[in-house]
């Protein structure tokens, strides 16, 4: 078990230097010099000089890259271009937001998508079925952006039971600020429950046609039980996988929603900070989001071993 | 009521299933009847297709939704036929119980045999965690599992196929059922297990005087496991009888067939294998009249007619065939071999 983690451990280490190149040397080639942005298109070129030797933009680029990844491991993220304040406060504080909602769209997701996929299943071809598969069609066909304003719309225009956008911090309670966050979480969510649904639904179909389904109905197991207690174990390997996924899905619908909905996260930090130029900012924010996309599938892969026991035995 | 130690314990009466196969519905079990004693073994036979599994998941009340069974199964003069899930689930495992082809997925690969084993002690014995898993070892332990106290906690894929095997049997005998259903227990198995297997199974069910019904497409293990057999073809049973009967003097040209086409030892060189020409028929569109016609080398026109009745050619020996007079008259079986 601990030889499986540790491997995995080492993968993960393995894939976060490989994004972090990536990302660097991406963001590097991009046109456009930052001082020069900073400055103005009218700013004399020495002081744009000076600017760039001040902001360490004039060292080798291994030598920034360096710097980069030694900054990250002390939590040292240097200061935005644009604010002049330290990134990593920048960026705490609008964690604060995106951290509740991606959890939020999590939950809904995955309790939708299992309670719609496990009675597809267990109702295969009857009304109900095709009724709920019909409706995840929809929701596959859907844009986030577009189902979003629609909720505004019913929501927060007409019904006026929620606000249409901006968050109301956590200072005044949890209630208020999980309510201004329940549209955008509901937007991100619905597609990828109608996904995760497809997926569940299929994953436990085929364990139903497995043998040892019908070996638990021999012993006098009721249809219910033998879902409950055989098939559902064994569908959840597949389930994750997709969940894994979606969750980087999930990471990069936020800079979409959080700028439908107002909302002061980490996405319309990113897309704030594109527009300024500000790449230092973007650079850490999008090493943060695939920092949390590998770590989430890293946390995937070792439920993996805990779900299937062969898992630990082959891997050892 | 009459008196159990002459009723049949099993009393299949004139068993239909239709199922609905992908190629339209299909009567895959026609006209089937046989009564079963308590302690008594019957052997069904046949080639894939023929209805021998069909008829074994009808007695547990475990063919897909869409299946219509028609006819009677009665368990000690119980009807089952038209029981409900939940009555039918007090009777598997507990009073019926099954072994199955493949022991590599019989077997949930996420649940430790201990658990899988446990699991109708727990359900139609109402067994605490702690009884059931010390009767679980006990069984394991019968069964001929090595170390079964500190295996049983241990997961299906940590065993070869002829130990899940014995794990599954074990599974099917832990509430000591009356009637032990074996579908090719062996088929999936190496030739030594095989024997090994049916050994087991054959002093489980003599030591606990349960019924068995053995399937198996092997006249082999037919002839020396079961008291009586059945030779299915085409939905219909074609044949049957005291296995020693039956082999003696084999009345239906496909039992013949089955018979000439096992491999001999100590064959010629070169010899080729005898076949039953032609292929079974597919159950949604059986011949009239007799389902063997198609294949069988001593028709005539009045074969397609109409389904022959079964005859009786011996003491307890039935065929059903119009025929005999010539497929008899050649002797085939086990003293003309």
């Amino acid at each position: 078990m601990s030889v499986f983690v540790l491997r995995r451990l080492l993968t993960l280490l393995a894939t976060l230097v490989g994004a972090s190149l990536i990302i660097f040397l991406v963001l590097d080639a991009l046109p456009g010099n930052a001082a020069q942005m900073l400055m103005g298109a009218d700013a004399s070129p020495d002081a744009v000089r000076a600017l760039t030797v001040k902001l360490g933009l004039d060292q080798p680029l291994a030598v920034r890259y360096l710097q980069w990844i030694k900054g990250l491991v002390v939590g040292d993220l240097g200061n935005s271009y644009v604010y002049g304040t330290p990134v990593a406060s920048l960026i705490a504080e609008r964690l604060v937001l995106t951290i509740p909602l991606a959890i939020m769209a999590m939950t809904i997701t995955v309790t939708l998508a299992l309670s719609a996929g496990i009675y597809t299943a267990a109702n295969h071809n009857k009304l109900g079925d095709v009724g709920v598969m019909s409706l995840t069609q929809v929701g596959i066909a859907l844009p986030n952006f577009w189902f979003a304003i629609l909720l505004v719309l019913l929501f927060a225009v007409r019904l006026q039971w929620l606000s249409a956008g901006g968050f109301a911090g956590w200072e005044d309670g949890i209630w208020l600020g999980v309510k201004s966050l329940l549209l955008p979480a509901i937007s991100l969510a619905v597609v990828q429950a109608a996904i995760l649904a497809r997926v569940t639904r299929s994953a436990v179909l085929e364990v139903l046609r497995e043998d040892f389904v019908r070996t638990a109905r021999a012993k006098g197991l009721g249809k219910r039980e033998v879902l409950w207690s055989h098939v559902l174990r064994n569908a959840m390997i597949p389930v994750m996988t997709v969940m894994g996924l979606q969750f980087a899905n999930l990471l990069a619908g936020t800079i979409v929603i959080e700028n439908v909905f107002y909302l002061p996260g980490l996405g319309r930090l990113i897309f704030q900070s594109i527009a300024n130029r500000d790449l230092i900012v973007v650079r850490n924010c999008v090493m943060l989001l695939a920092a949390m996309v590998v770590i989430v599938n890293f946390v995937v892969d070792v439920l993996y071993a805990f779900i299937d026991p062969r898992i630990k035995v082959h891997d050892l | 009521m009459a008196d159990p130690a002459t009723m049949p314990l099993i009393e299949v009466a004139n068993l239909g299933v239709r199922l609905n196969t992908s190629r339209g519905p299909a009567q895959a079990v026609r006209g089937v009847s046989f009564a079963l004693k308590r302690g008594e073994t019957l052997g069904l036979v046949g080639e894939s297709g023929c209805g021998k599994s069909v008829t074994a998941l009808s007695l547990m009340g475990l063919l897909p939704d869409s299946a219509g069974v028609t006819g009677s199964i009665k368990l000690d003069g119980n009807e089952l036929v038209g029981l409900s899930d939940a009555e039918y689930c007090r009777l598997r495992g507990n009073r019926i119980s099954m072994i199955f082809q493949e022991p590599m997925t019989a077997l949930n690969p996420m649940h430790t045999i201990g658990n899988q084993v446990a699991e109708p002690l727990r359900r139609h014995k109402k067994y605490s965690a702690a009884q059931a898993r010390k009767e679980a070892i006990a069984l394991l332990d019968r069964v001929g599992l090595p170390d079964p106290a500190r295996r049983v906690d241990a997961y299906p894929h940590q065993f070869s196929g002829g130990q899940r095997q014995r794990i599954t049997i074990a599974m099917a005998l832990a509430c000591e059922p009356d009637l032990l259903i074996a579908d090719e227990p062996t088929t999936a198995l190496d030739v030594t297990i095989q024997g090994q297997i049916l050994d087991l199974i054959a002093d489980l069910v003599e030591e606990r005087g349960m019924s068995m019904i053995l399937i198996s497409h092997d006249l082999g293990v037919i002839a020396e496991n079961v008291q009586r057999m059945m030779v299915m073809y085409g939905g219909t049973v074609v044949e049957s009888g005291p296995t020693d009967e039956v082999f003696r003097r084999m009345g239906h040209p496909y039992t013949q067939g089955l018979f000439r086409a096992r491999p001999k030892l100590g064959a010629r060189k070169g010899t080729r294998l005898k076949t039953i020409s032609g292929t079974v028929p597919e159950l949604a569109d059986l011949p009239s009249g007799c389902t063997f016609s198609d294949r069988c080398p001593l028709v005539i026109d009045q074969c397609r007619a109409a389904l022959p009745p079964m005859v009786n050619v011996g003491p307890g020996h039935f065929v059903r065939c119009i025929r005999t007079d010539v497929s008899m008259a050649e002797r085939v079986g086990a003293l003309s071999a």
